[in-house]
């Protein structure tokens, strides 16, 4: 027994009741942490592979709705072309687009709280499920590096305000076909999706809430604050919604814009 | 009348095992009514803490099927086919069979500065009922320790105990830092001493509270946020220095210990 020196004593090492055991629990709570891994590990696999590639992420020919994929929007390199929305004068040609830029929405996912707990969870094991053991032998959290770094999610989410107005602008551009006029497809509508849920999964974020008006001590006397707290509060609750529907999303919406730069679909117009 | 095995840890800090009990099914039991049931019938000496049977005094907290519940809010009828093993609470030392010593959570919460008002101004303390209805869902607490009992920072590592006050405290330091009468800043002391950094969040608590307290949401991330802005915002930081003397900072502030 070890008793440590504080205004409080409190006493280690007390011998513990039930069998030692990982876990007792009967159900299939493995379930969860396994489709964690699927969809994650598959996300990641094709955008890595997405993030390499060098064409085939703008759709910009005549008489076609203007599609870019959010992987590589904004395109910044010197071979974006019409895809750019502001020239840069960056040069970079050798480098794919997307690597230049997607640092911030994945590091705004890394450092979400509801994905922390998912790979917490799912690949780090540390628990793997509640009730059940934790895989390491010793624990330190996110109290050192490399895991302190988390603390620095209101910054990749301010980033990802920025990606959304720029991804928001994405969409309304696919809405305008090359060569003049506007119209409806598919693809303005998949643009149109991903932005919205983007929208929603970085306003229902926790960092957003805080900043909002979380970090005031009295609502009172910040009565905009507490009524922004009051807009983004529920959306919060959906967070773990809105984190994967805009991951799968904003996958399904790059392998879209893909198949109709490649040429093997065609972007059907609705009018 | 069917009937059910159940398994029931028996023993002390000297050591223990299971035990197996087969009783009839009854409708609309729950565990606790079995436990007496079986108290009453075979295992006299078998130990187990109650008080309130209505899921309000959070006393009969123990482990069904290997996850924490409270034994007189778990329903016989809603738990699968087959043997049913009760243990006690894993995180805390075992006094006897179900029952735990659970004071490091009195120690813990020796460790909370006390709320520090301001001078009381004339007409006295006003509260708004804005600011007064942020903390009540905290105040639901029961004390049962579920939250503290599955968090694996202590459950799977006993030396974290040392430094680390739990999720049931969290909520604390969070209602008394949203409490717009506060004068004291536990932003520090949450992270340095009471080991805020060692939560990643994984939701243990909030899954097995029995009161349906968001804990991780409404109390241990703005707690962590409110970390951030003393510690890690460089922004927070300049702002400070900028409105130095209008605002409490992190350094600043004094903490009043408890009594």
């Amino acid at each position: 027994m070890t008793a440590i020196e504080h205004s409080t004593q409190v006493v280690l090492g007390g011998t513990r009741g039930g069998p030692e055991v990982s876990t007792l629990r009967q159900d299939r709570w493995w379930i969860q942490p396994v489709i964690t891994v699927a969809v994650l590990t598959s996300f990641v696999i094709y955008a890595t592979w997405a993030a390499f590639q060098k064409g085939n992420y703008f759709v910009g020919n005549f008489g076609a709705h203007e599609l870019i994929s959010p992987f590589d929007s904004p395109c910044l390199t010197a071979t974006c072309g019409d895809a750019q929305i502001f020239h840069t004068g960056l040069g970079l040609a050798w480098l794919p687009p997307a690597l230049l830029i997607l640092i911030f929405p994945l590091g705004f996912r890394m450092t979400c709280y509801y994905y922390r707990r998912s790979y917490y969870r799912a690949f780090w094991w540390a628990p793997p499920a509640c009730g059940v053991a934790d895989a390491h032998g010793s624990y330190s959290g996110e109290t050192r590096f490399p895991l302190i770094i988390q603390n620095v999610h209101r910054y990749f989410f301010y980033f990802g305000l920025v990606f959304n107005v720029l991804l928001t602008y994405d969409a309304i551009r696919a809405f305008h076909v090359v060569g003049g006029g506007w119209g409806i497809s598919v693809g303005s509508l998949v643009l149109t999706l991903n932005a919205t849920l983007l929208w929603l999964y970085s306003l229902s974020c926790h960092a957003c809430r805080h900043l909002c008006g979380g970090q005031v001590r009295s609502f009172h006397d910040h009565p905009i604050r507490h009524k922004l707290w009051k807009f983004v509060t529920p959306l919060n609750a959906k967070h773990m919604n809105f984190a994967w529907a805009s991951l799968v999303v904003v996958a399904l919406t790059d392998v879209y814009v893909r198949l109709v730069a490649s040429g093997s679909i065609r972007d059907l117009v609705i009018f | 009348m069917s009937q059910v095995s159940m398994r029931i840890w028996r023993g002390d800090a000297n050591g223990g095992d299971f035990e197996t009990y087969t009783v009839d099914k009854q409708e609309g039991e729950v565990v606790l009514d079995v436990i007496h049931r079986i108290q009453a019938t075979e295992a006299p000496d078998l130990a187990c803490r109650w008080n309130c049977k209505a899921g309000k005094c959070g006393s009969c907290a123990a482990e069904v099927n290997g996850k924490p519940r409270l034994m007189c809010m778990t329903r016989m009828d809603q738990l699968p086919e087959g043997d049913v093993t009760v243990t006690p609470m894993k995180t805390f030392p075992i006094i006897r069979d179900l029952v735990t010593d659970v004071s490091f959570n009195y120690a813990m919460a020796e460790r909370v500065p006390a709320l520090l008002p301001p001078p009381m101004p004339e007409g006295g303390y006003r509260m708004f009922q804005e600011d007064v209805e942020r903390g009540q869902e905290f105040r639901k607490c029961i004390e049962c320790f579920m939250c503290q009992n599955v968090c694996h920072v202590i459950r799977d590592h006993e030396e974290n105990k040392a430094h680390y006050a739990g999720p049931r405290f969290f909520i604390r330091y969070a209602e008394l830092e949203m409490h717009p009468l506060d004068q004291n800043d536990r932003r520090e002391l949450a992270q340095e001493v009471m080991g805020l950094g060692y939560c990643n969040i994984t939701k243990c608590c909030t899954e097995v509270c029995p009161e349906h307290i968001k804990i991780t949401d409404n109390a241990i991330i703005p707690l962590k946020e409110r970390v951030v802005d003393a510690k890690y915002d460089p922004v927070a930081w300049l702002g400070r220095k900028i409105r130095r003397g209008s605002k409490r900072s992190a350094t600043d502030a004094q903490v009043q210990p408890a009594p």
